[in-house]
């Protein structure tokens, strides 16, 4: 049960709990208990909310940044990763496979803000080996959301 | 100048859906519960076969009967599935949908005067299909108290020393009621001693949600007279693809294959090599989409209840069929004025057949958004009805 309630919530955190318990076949004090296990087990992590800034007309930059690194003895990855997620202008750190170790993205109000961010505070520490920065010009889909157009109904209405 | 028309074809009615179709075009911003076809995309794997098979330039004709590799592969499918075995080279033939595999199955079994039992509410093909092949249509009444089943006593009132073939359209449109084995048993029975034929349209079988779907032709001396129709259309999303097969004893479709020989040729070439994928590969995509529609028919069963609108739950295809006589309208009634007080598009039951009177047809080919707002109008509607009645 818990797979097919991550699969709804994941897509929709806002679905009325009532319909999910209907949808999955339970009843909903059941829904509710596996809900508030998971998330005191750190499964479910947070209800983010997926927002289109630019629709909203305020402005917002997002950066992908590929970083190098040499993990420190007794150290490895993790305490460098640490150091970068500190900072609240960090939305997310990855470690990745290919020719760079992390992948970090950035969020600021301007092009400026964040190439700031980048030179005086990310290739600044100690481990840091390069950056290479690439700006996100457009999001089309984004968390299994299309963000552009919505997608019209063409079937013949009455068949 | 003498009239072009012959008279046969000025006798058939023309759809009962046509008319509302006409009314709901001119509400654009309609919500619509009335379409027919999977509200999916045709799995990528299968569009990209049938683009790769463009690519290729395989755009000529193939065989009549279909090709190969797709007719062993709708064999296995009917194996794995339903535990249906057919030679794929004499016992199968690949169609132009379902729908054409009705036409020529009626066209080569019916001489002149022989009758055919069509159960109702229906589809909307078999009467004038059966009409335009020489046929005489028998309707038979189905009953809500039988989840809309054929049951065996209704069958063998309808049968007369004419009688030669049974339509038997499970899972149905519009109901969305399914027959199970032992529904099938005591048809085929009945079948068997009549000595009659089944056209048994198979089209929703991979969507249903109580038991596993079986085929009457799976029963003990059904095979030889059954034709077994099916395709792609709602099980694969493939409703544009124009794609379907028939399956039943050599001597049949070989006849069928005649006729459709001269009539089509051969079926889409690249639906064809699209198929074969449909048919090997996509047995998850179907579980995964037949899921979903499951998910919104247990969501509208339960917001019927709420609202205390009667329904029967429906185990198959995407369709349910709730009851409004409790209003005192009539279907045509009620489905106008729905559309006129809340924007709503829904089928009235009549469009498939007298049998539909009093009954409304919604299609869950939508997603759970879609159709809580619709759910939630039609509450609306339905409440106001009910204060001022």
């Amino acid at each position: 049960m818990r797979e097919k309630i991550l699969t709804f919530i994941e897509k929709n955190s806002r679905i009325d709990l009532k319909e999910l318990a209907i949808i999955l076949g339970v009843d909903e004090a059941a829904v509710m208990n596996e809900l508030e296990a998971m998330e005191e087990e750190h499964i479910i992590c947070g209800y983010p909310t997926l927002i289109d800034w630019d629709k909203a007309g305020i402005e917002k930059v997002t950066a992908l940044i590929e970083v190098r690194v040499t993990p420190q003895r007794d150290m490895g990855f993790d305490k460098v990763a640490e150091h970068i997620y500190r900072y609240p202008e960090v939305n997310s750190v990855y470690l990745i496979s290919g020719g760079f170790d992390f992948m970090v993205t950035i969020e600021g109000k301007t092009l400026r803000e964040v190439s700031q961010f980048v030179s005086d505070k990310l290739s600044t520490v100690d481990t840091v080996l390069s950056t290479k920065t690439n700006f996100i010009l457009k999001k089309y889909k984004d968390h299994g959301t299309v963000m552009a157009a919505p997608v019209k109904d063409e079937r013949i209405m009455m068949a | 100048m003498r009239d072009p028309l012959s008279k046969v074809i000025k006798t058939i009615q023309p759809s009962g859906i046509r008319k509302f179709f006409d009314i709901v075009s001119e509400m654009p911003d309609a919500i619509s519960l009335g379409v027919g076809e999977p509200d999916f995309d045709t799995p990528w794997n299968i569009r990209d076969e049938g683009i790769h098979s463009l690519e290729m330039g395989k755009t000529f004709y193939t065989s009549n009967a279909g090709l190969k590799e797709l007719k062993i592969e709708i064999g296995r499918f009917l194996e794995r599935r339903y535990q249906l075995q057919y030679d794929y080279d004499k016992e199968i033939l690949v169609t132009v949908g379902g729908s054409e595999a009705i036409d020529i199955a009626m066209r080569s079994m019916l001489d002149p005067g022989d009758e055919v039992l069509i159960p109702q509410p229906s589809y909307v093909s078999y009467v004038p299909c059966a009409i335009l092949a020489n046929g005489k249509p028998i309707m038979i009444e189905l009953k809500a108290e039988n989840e809309f089943r054929l049951t065996a006593g209704q069958l063998e009132a309808a049968i007369t020393p004419r009688t030669k073939l049974l339509v038997l359209p499970y899972p149905n449109n519009p109901t969305g009621a399914v027959m199970e084995k032992k529904d099938l048993e005591a048809v085929a029975e009945i079948v068997r001693k009549y000595d009659l034929f089944v056209l048994s349209d198979e089209i929703y079988s991979e969507l249903t949600y109580l038991e596993h779907h079986t085929s009457i032709a799976s029963l003990p001396g059904m095979r030889e007279r059954t034709i077994v129709i099916n395709g792609f259309s709602k099980a694969h999303a493939m409703t544009g693809w124009r794609l379907g097969y028939a399956c039943g004893p050599e001597a049949i479709i070989n006849q069928m294959t005649k006729i459709h020989q001269f009539a089509i040729m051969c079926a889409p070439t690249t639906s064809q090599y699209a198929a074969v994928v449909a048919m090997r590969d996509c047995d998850k995509d179907v579980a995964s989409m037949r899921a979903e529609y499951n998910v919104r028919r247990k969501y509208l069963l339960h917001r019927f209840r709420e609202m205390g609108l009667d329904c029967f739950e429906p185990f198959g295809a995407f369709y349910v069929f709730p009851c409004i006589r409790e209003f005192g309208m009539t279907s045509d009634e009620f489905a106008t004025d729905l559309l006129k007080a809340k924007k709503v598009a829904v089928v009235p039951g009549t469009a498939f057949g007298e049998s539909g009177e009093g009954f409304i047809r919604i299609s869950y080919a939508y997603s759970l958004d879609a159709l809580r707002v619709a759910l939630s109008r039609i509450e609306e509607y339905i409440t106001q009805l009910r204060n001022s009645g």
